[in-house]
């Protein structure tokens, strides 16, 4: 585990220092595909299509290492399928991407998650009848009596088992599950479903987490210790990319937003530099959206999309 | 009408080495479908596979009985292996219509005239029990006086089915409280999520599915022994079904589901075929021929197995030993 030096698998945080990486962006262009001092990850041409639609077409981009970075982008943008595709979960057509240096390309998914990119869902995957301290115990990595022949004989694993049983309780009394630890996880709520996927996560001690819209579906007060949990991930010396919709959480607690449209990055920067950024108000916004339309203008954007729907016709052909 | 004759005869085959053959084959789907969610409808595949091995092997060839039996369960597992590398990546169903597909396939191949002269076509084969019944120790009946009781080469396949039967709960215990069987359920629950945690999903799947095989090849086995004889008819479709009930009855994903449930299966079965029987035999029949005649009596257990299966799918859908609150969950 190559997090295992820096990170604690348990407690509050421990005060790593992440300013030094925060400043290293100050440095960095706002333009998309900027270069990064430090990339744990570095995309490129990884594009993806579904028959005639390109989902995701990213020329090039890199992700900071410790600090949070957060993937916005309209519905349809694309941000899941680049998630999917980053993590082994679907195969694009062409392009390259590294995790510390070494091609993920063509690696499967679990071996992804292996190597210390662990991701969460959007629609949240927990274990439902398995209970909270199962679901925990399932995302430890290394267990020996998760092989076959040693799985029937306890004297194998069952020291690790312990010492796996301690690391997930301590998570659970982190992310305030520790009541659960008996019940199924089924029977959990939303939020606390969430909570648990990411504590799950946690127990494979990854050096960069993905959390795929974290904030979907929880009530507001949960939303802030949600937030909370998200930073003291940052705190502990680890990465985290998440994409969501909600812009508070976004402006909130992101070091650097990666913004998608259309299967394209199309701007970068830190918060409040990007939500400001012409290009990216257009892409959620619909770049006439502050005109009228007049005859003039309706004709120009058809001349617009016909020149398009063109462009298009001669790449095919 | 002779009740306790009846419940005795009734008992007789809820502990008999019919029901021990049909609690292997469960054992071998509730590894499949009870812990990992694996939807094998071709259970009695495996069983041709491992019964008509040790068959041929003996009969056909001349070989010797216990290479037959060794063969039997290394070719079972090989079909595990031979039907999930194309399957077990892509969805649930598809395992389900290739595992029913592939019985039928074997139950038509080994009945063809083609391979008559191994396989002895829709006559099967006989005369390959001698080692097996050589060792047989008893002699004369065998049972509880005045409860139940057997023929001594019937108590000596049924002795020795239950034992494989417990060792096989011993080793599914064993597994299944260890991480290995962790991970199974957890595929049952959610596959991605246990990818995405950095397990292996397809070999687990594989491993399950060769187990379960195992196990079902060993039950085909033990069912050969027991009929002393082998045909197709032994392996068609319904034989997975009845496994399958056994399994529901029990409870999926529990140990000694399979145990309980083949009792109880195999118990009511005969009970209920016993019970029209003498209620319509004679000339004075407690049923009135006007309502029921004998012919009719013989299918009677069939349709009250069938009413009983719905009532305990609606009633109690977990089996005898599911957990309710395991229940609760799939509402939501």
């Amino acid at each position: 585990m190559p997090a295992d030096t820096t990170a604690p698998t348990t407690g509050t945080a421990t005060g790593v220092d992440v300013s030094a990486a925060r400043a290293a962006l100050r440095e960095v262009a706002h333009e998309p595909g900027a270069p990064k001092p430090d990339p744990i990850v570095v995309v490129d041409g990884v594009r993806r299509t579904f028959g005639g639609l390109t989902a995701v077409d990213v020329d090039h981009v890199e992700i900071q290492r410790g600090v949070i970075t957060g993937l916005i982008g309209p519905n349809g943008a694309g941000k899941t399928t680049f998630f999917n595709l980053l993590t082994g979960f679907d195969r694009p057509d062409a392009g390259d991407w590294s995790f510390n240096g070494s091609s993920l390309r063509g690696v499967p998914a679990y071996r992804v998650a292996r190597r210390g990119m662990v991701r969460t869902f959007q629609l949240t995957k927990v274990l439902s009848r398995l209970t909270v301290l199962e679901n925990m115990r399932v995302g430890a990595t290394g267990q020996h009596g998760e092989s076959l022949l040693k799985a029937m004989f306890a004297p194998f694993w069952r020291s690790q088992e312990s010492d796996n049983t301690a690391k997930a309780d301590g998570l659970l009394e982190r992310f305030l599950l520790i009541k659960k630890r008996e019940d199924f996880a089924g029977s959990l709520s939303g939020g606390q479903r969430k909570l648990l996927e990411m504590a799950r996560a946690l127990m494979a001690d990854p050096e960069l987490v993905m959390l795929d819209e974290p904030m979907a579906g929880v009530n507001p007060a949960l939303k802030q210790s949600l937030l909370g949990h998200v930073k003291s991930l940052r705190d502990e010396g680890r990465t985290v990319l998440f994409v969501e919709h909600d812009m508070d959480m976004v402006r909130d607690i992101s070091d650097w937003v990666i913004v998608m449209a259309q299967g394209k990055v199309i701007a970068e920067g830190p918060p409040h530099s990007v939500m400001g950024d012409q290009r990216v108000i257009d892409a959620y916004l619909g770049s006439h959206h502050d005109q009228d339309l007049t005859p003039e203008l309706d004709e120009e954007i058809m001349a617009e999309a016909q020149a398009e729907i063109e462009d298009e016709g001669e790449h095919r052909g | 009408m002779d009740l306790h004759s009846i419940l005795s005869q009734a008992l007789q085959q809820g502990l008999g080495p019919v029901a021990a053959v049909y609690c292997l084959a469960a054992i071998g789907l509730n590894v499949h479908f009870g812990y990992t969610g694996l939807l094998n409808f071709g259970q009695a595949g495996f069983m041709a596979v491992g019964g008509y091995a040790i068959a041929s092997f003996v009969a056909t060839w001349g070989l010797s009985f216990w290479l037959g039996a060794l063969i039997g369960l290394v070719a079972s597992g090989l079909l595990a292996l031979l039907l999930g590398v194309p399957t077990l990546r892509l969805r649930a169903d598809y395992l389900a219509i290739v595992t029913i597909a592939a019985a039928e396939i074997i139950r038509q191949t080994i009945g063809s005239v083609t391979l008559l002269k191994y396989f002895g076509g829709q006559d099967g084969l006989q005369g390959f029990i001698g080692s097996f019944a050589d060792l047989n120790p008893f002699t004369g009946r065998v049972g509880i006086p005045g409860v139940v009781s057997w023929r001594p080469y019937d108590f000596w396949t049924l002795l020795v089915c239950w034992v494989m039967v417990a060792l096989c709960c011993l080793m599914v215990w064993a597994l299944m409280r260890s991480p290995w069987g962790r991970v199974l359920k957890g595929i049952r629950e959610d596959e991605d999520a246990v990818r995405s945690l950095g397990k292996n999903v397809y070999a687990y799947k594989m491993q399950s599915l060769m187990i379960g095989g195992l196990i079902g090849g060993l039950a085909g086995i033990m069912s050969a022994l027991q009929h002393s004889a082998i045909n197709p008819s032994f392996f068609a479709t319904d034989t997975t079904f009845f496994a399958y009930t056994v399994l529901l009855v029990g409870g999926a994903a529990r140990v000694l589901g399979p145990v309980a449930g083949t009792v109880i299966f195999w118990f009511l079965l005969s009970f209920l075929d016993l019970f029209f029987g003498a209620a319509t035999a004679g000339n004075h029949p407690l049923i009135p021929t006007a309502i029921m005649d004998d012919t009719q009596a013989s299918l009677m257990r069939f349709i009250f197995m069938g009413v009983s299966l719905m009532l305990l799918m609606v009633f109690r859908p977990q089996g005898i030993f599911g957990d309710r609150r395991e229940l609760a969950l799939d509402a939501r």
